[in-house]
């Protein structure tokens, strides 16, 4: 019999405020019940319509989103994560989620967590994660504050991977002040599955069991998703029982458990249990079956004595699912489970009363409509919109406030550029990750723009990347967002991949601030046109608002999640290291120019100049399309043996970079000249690559280059046995030794962190 | 000859797919996977212990795995001669079960590495390193957080007179120093057998680099001379 219950608090709008619903959202919640809520009830409304499960401020802009695609085979929002037809009978399920406010209080185990939770994402879909990213952000790592969270994140996320057996092989690392307290932490899972072996989210049929399956509920993480969609403050560190702790090892045994009774076919529907835990996998099955459900908490395996039902509802314990099947799969369901020394414990019925009743003993503790709870009739809000006040300042920069670089300067500039952490080698942390388990990893972090995975049993391979230029979408929301597009086509472009589809992340301040929400609401338009360019849908993803701290807002950051097919795994994955000495290397550029004359945005203006200002570079679509597909077509016709784009830091960067990951290996190259030096140097304009070819396929290159229309080749000159020589116009500015290049940019995040 | 390979799986095994990958699919040998509550290995000429957190890890690596009932007709088939390759965390269920001597602890940097090492090979005369040369380099990845050999210095030269260590972390040119040690092991020891000959266990993953595709090729060298020894002792 179920334990006698502490008498409830009494429901009231103060209570509901408290729990972070607006009085609006509560009158709108009387009027739809007819009469007061179960303090249960309120429980449920106010982590099911947080922004973290509702998308409530964020929905009316995502749908603008293009989502279509012929290679598309779960709608959006329908399914836990994207998934994509790679041909050859196989499935890509692939997704981004942030965690990035239990990491701002509770680095190592938000990130973990964060890990899990989207792994659990893909395996809920049938596929076995093959690979993780992560796009992380930090404030200045001057702050030893910074250097806490920057360990703890990257231990957490090594640690949970490591032990999971998922190779980490890519994401992207930033330092910027306008983090520092709000850290971003954006964790990417991609899995295979057959495409005739994926299983569903949705609860469709009346009398189906409900089975929860994993872990024990315990107390942790109650109303996480609330803590998640609200400002951080000085009193967040209060709220460190609101993050979760992972435990990887469960998690590797759900996996396989899981996987296995999908492959057994005795699961009719499932879904994972993240934020708001049994409350938002049961309420989004029976609305996305249309359905309800008969729920009996207390059959729940609890690890604690004496939970509530509210706390059993709103537990977000991790790795748990909920599972429906056929009556009679239960046992079975039980034995596959239970020989990986898991739960599996039947709870509750699907009905077809369009309520989920959620019962303890006797008791009803809560009767609610899954459509008003977690489908189509949550609230839907249109934010109020205002171009921020900032931007009149930062647009007013001119490339002439600052003086030119001198040719006698450029070692030094160059040098420190390539110690600024964020374009600094960050093997520090990747190699804390274990980057090879499972034996896929073509190419690993490190000298290449995106990660290689193959797909065993096919020839073919996956390139996959994130990216996200925070300043950039700060200094111009809408062209900062279709760079950060473009930019994660372009690499895994020269990484030998086929862009097919996106996922996003969406990080943004406080979205009833008009400011802010202009922003969001810029960069979600950018966004769109860029995928829409770039024939890359967008399959899902996540949003997290309310980014701020004492100090101000994050910048807006858009990060995209890029999923590319390799034809050919064995001639098409190229990677950024020069190949061959004699080697011809040529900046490949939309016709008509090589570099604008600008600055703005650029790492070179903020480390050397320590002013972020001006507009985020140039970028015009048709041209990114069209040397991409140049690009695409040079390396499929065998013509490229490195290939590079050009982004952070520039040109100069760019050719430094390769000769960094070239033992032996350096570079003559003649750069284009006019104008500044500086903006030749390290101007950050888009639609560039860099790419080598051997002597004797020059002629070959020009060719295929003939059928691409709008697109040039500059000769930038041959691959040498070391060292990095520029030549801008006429003038020698830069002859530097491996060894110069290499110490900055290897030393820096080591240095920085000891 | 074919050689018949046994993979252990514990629940947290995660190299245990890529042992099986590499015995299976690119050596194309008769290879099954044994589940950790199995009592007996069945007939096979070679147990590949893999690596991974066999138990979730929490108290001290393979501390638990060593009690599982498969350990027990494993160390059975140690103690009859059978071959065992214990990689990573399986070189550390074989401490753990007395198999082999010494203990792997935490990194000496405290954080989990995962990269390509040079190895100096050191005994090129046993079942598992005959198709090398000694002195040879090969550069297999390491990929843990508890790799850090370590015995008392009686075991460490008694190891050493019986030549049991197989390879050291080094430099690309075979030099042996504390810079190109990634963990702290003592002596730089990554990997090692049982004085008898017939257990190793190895830090390394030569199960990751046996495909050119993925980087290296070298831990072909470990493998082919695994079916080579198998081969022999056959004819």
């Amino acid at each position: 019999m179920p334990e006698t219950l502490p008498q409830p608090p009494e429901v009231d709008r103060a209570l509901a405020l408290d729990h972070g619903l607006t009085s609006d959202e509560y009158d709108e919640i009387l009027d739809r019940l007819g009469r007061t809520p179960t303090f249960t009830e309120l429980g449920i409304y106010s982590v099911m319509w947080s922004e973290h499960c509702s998308y409530k401020n964020s929905t009316a802009l995502l749908q603008t989103l293009p989502t279509e695609g012929e290679q598309l085979l779960a709608e959006v929002g329908e399914e836990n994560a994207g998934l994509v037809d790679v041909g050859d009978g196989k499935a890509v399920a692939f997704k981004i989620e942030s965690h990035n406010h239990p990491s701002a209080v509770e680095p190592y185990e938000g990130a973990a967590t964060g890990v899990g939770g989207i792994h659990r994402d893909i395996f809920t879909m049938g596929a076995r994660p093959i690979c993780a990213l992560d796009s992380l952000r930090f404030g200045s790592l001057e702050a030893s504050r910074v250097r806490y969270l920057f360990d703890g994140v990257v231990r957490g996320i090594g640690d949970y991977g490591n032990s999971f057996g998922v190779p980490t092989v890519g994401g992207e690392v930033y330092f910027e002040d306008a983090y520092e307290g709000n850290p971003l932490v954006n964790a990417m899972s991609v899995g295979v599955v057959d495409t005739d072996r994926t299983a569903s989210a949705a609860a469709e049929t009346p009398g189906h069991p409900v089975v929860l399956v994993g872990a024990t509920t315990g107390r942790d993480g109650i109303h996480g998703a609330t803590f998640a969609s609200a400002e951080i403050d000085e009193d967040s560190e209060e709220d460190r029982p609101s993050v979760q702790v992972g435990d990887p090892f469960t998690e590797k045994l759900l996996l396989e458990a899981t996987l296995e009774a999908i492959r057994e076919g005795v699961v009719a529907g499932i879904q994972d249990m993240g934020a708001a835990g049994i409350t938002s996998s049961a309420f989004e099955m029976s609305a996305s079956g249309g359905t309800g459900m008969d729920l009996y908490l207390d059959r729940v395996p609890t690890r604690e004595t004496g939970m509530t039902p509210y706390e059993i509802l709103l537990s977000e314990s991790q790795e748990r699912m909920l599972v429906v099947c056929e009556p009679g799969d239960e046992e079975t369901l039980a034995e596959i489970y239970g020989k990986w020394d898991l739960n599996a414990q039947r709870i509750g019925t699907v009905t077809d009363t369009g309520r989920v009743r959620a019962h303890w003993g006797d008791d009803e503790v809560a009767v609610l409509d899954p459509a008003h709870v977690a489908g189509d009739d949550v609230p839907v809000y249109d934010r109020d919109t205002e171009r921020p006040s900032y931007l009149e300042e930062t647009r007013s920069f001119e490339a002439s406030d600052v003086p030119d670089l001198e040719a006698a300067d450029v070692e030094d500039a160059l040098t420190t550029l390539l110690g600024s952490p964020n374009i600094a080698s960050k093997r520090w942390v990747h190699e804390q990750y274990d980057t090879m388990v499972r034996t896929n990893t073509v190419v690993a972090p490190g000298p290449s723009d995106a990660a290689v995975m193959r797909l065993k049993g096919t020839e073919k391979g996956l390139a996959v990347k994130t990216d996200g230029n925070g300043r950039y979408v700060y200094l111009n929301p809408r062209r900062g967002a279709k760079i950060a597009v473009a930019e994660a086509a372009r690499n895994v472009t020269c990484a030998g991949g086929t862009p097919v589809a996106v996922t996003n992340c969406c990080n943004f301040g406080n979205p009833n601030n008009p400011e802010v929400y202009w922003t969001f609401a810029e960069a979600i338009g950018g966004m769109g046109d860029a995928c829409r360019a770039l024939g890359t849908p967008v399959t899902g993803g996540n949003v997290s608002l309310y980014n701020e701290h004492p100090e101000g807002a994050i910048y807006p950051t858009p990060t995209i999640g890029m999923l590319g097919v390799v034809d050919d795994l064995h001639t098409q994955p190229t990677t950024a290291a020069l190949r061959s000495e004699g080697d011809v290397t040529f900046l490949l550029t939309p016709r008509g120019w090589t570099h604008p004359d600008r600055l703005g945005g650029t790492e070179y203006l903020s480390t050397v100049h320590d002013r972020v200002a001006g507009d985020a570079p140039p970028l015009d679509l048709e041209e990114e399309r069209a040397v991409q597909a140049a690009t695409q077509a040079l390396i499929r016709d065998g013509l490229v043996q490195h290939a590079h784009d050009v982004s952070d830091g520039g040109l100069a960067v760019c050719l430094a970079e390769s000769v960094i990951h070239s033992d032996g290996l350096g570079l003559e190259a003649t750069l284009p000249g006019a104008g500044r030096l500086d903006a030749a140097l390290f101007g950050e304009a888009q639609s560039r690559v860099v790419l080598s070819t051997r002597p004797d396929d020059e002629a070959s290159l020009e060719t295929t280059l003939a059928a691409h229309d709008g697109v040039q080749a500059h000769r930038l000159g041959p691959v040498t046995p070391g060292g990095l020589r520029l030549t801008v116009g006429a003038d020698t500015v830069l002859d530097a030794s491996p060894e110069t290049l290499a110490a900055p940019y290897e030393g820096a995040i080591p240095d920085a962190v000891t | 000859m074919p050689a018949r390979f046994g993979v252990v799986v514990f629940p947290g095994s995660n190299c245990d797919h890529d042992a099986y990958h590499a015995a299976h699919h690119v050596f194309d040998q008769e290879t099954r996977f044994i589940w950790h509550e199995e009592e007996s290995i069945g007939d096979v000429d070679v147990v590949i212990v893999p690596g991974g957190f066999s138990y979730g890890d929490y108290l001290r690596s393979g501390a638990v795995a060593r009690f599982s009932p498969v350990m027990q007709d494993v160390v059975r088939f140690a103690e009859e001669g059978g071959l065992v390759f214990g990689i990573c965390n399986g070189f550390q269920v074989l401490c753990e079960a007395g198999l082999l001597p010494g203990t792997l602890m935490r990194n000496e940097s405290l954080r989990f590495v995962c990269k390509d090492t040079p190895l100096r090979v050191e005994n090129a005369d046993t079942p598992f390193t005959n198709g090398l040369t000694e002195d040879q380099v090969v550069t297999i990845p390491i990929s843990h957080g508890e790799g850090r050999y370590y015995a008392d210095e009686d075991v460490l030269a008694r190891i050493e007179a019986h030549d049991q260590v197989l390879f050291r972390y080094s430099t690309a040119d075979g030099e042996v120093t504390d810079d190109a040690n990634p963990n702290g092991s003592a002596r730089g020891i990554a990997g090692l057998v049982n004085e008898a000959g017939n257990v190793c266990g190895l830090m390394p993953h030569p199960e990751r680099c046996v495909e050119s595709l993925l980087g290296g090729d070298d831990g072909r060298l470990i493998f082919e001379s695994l079916l080579a020894h198998v081969s022999t002792v056959a004819a």
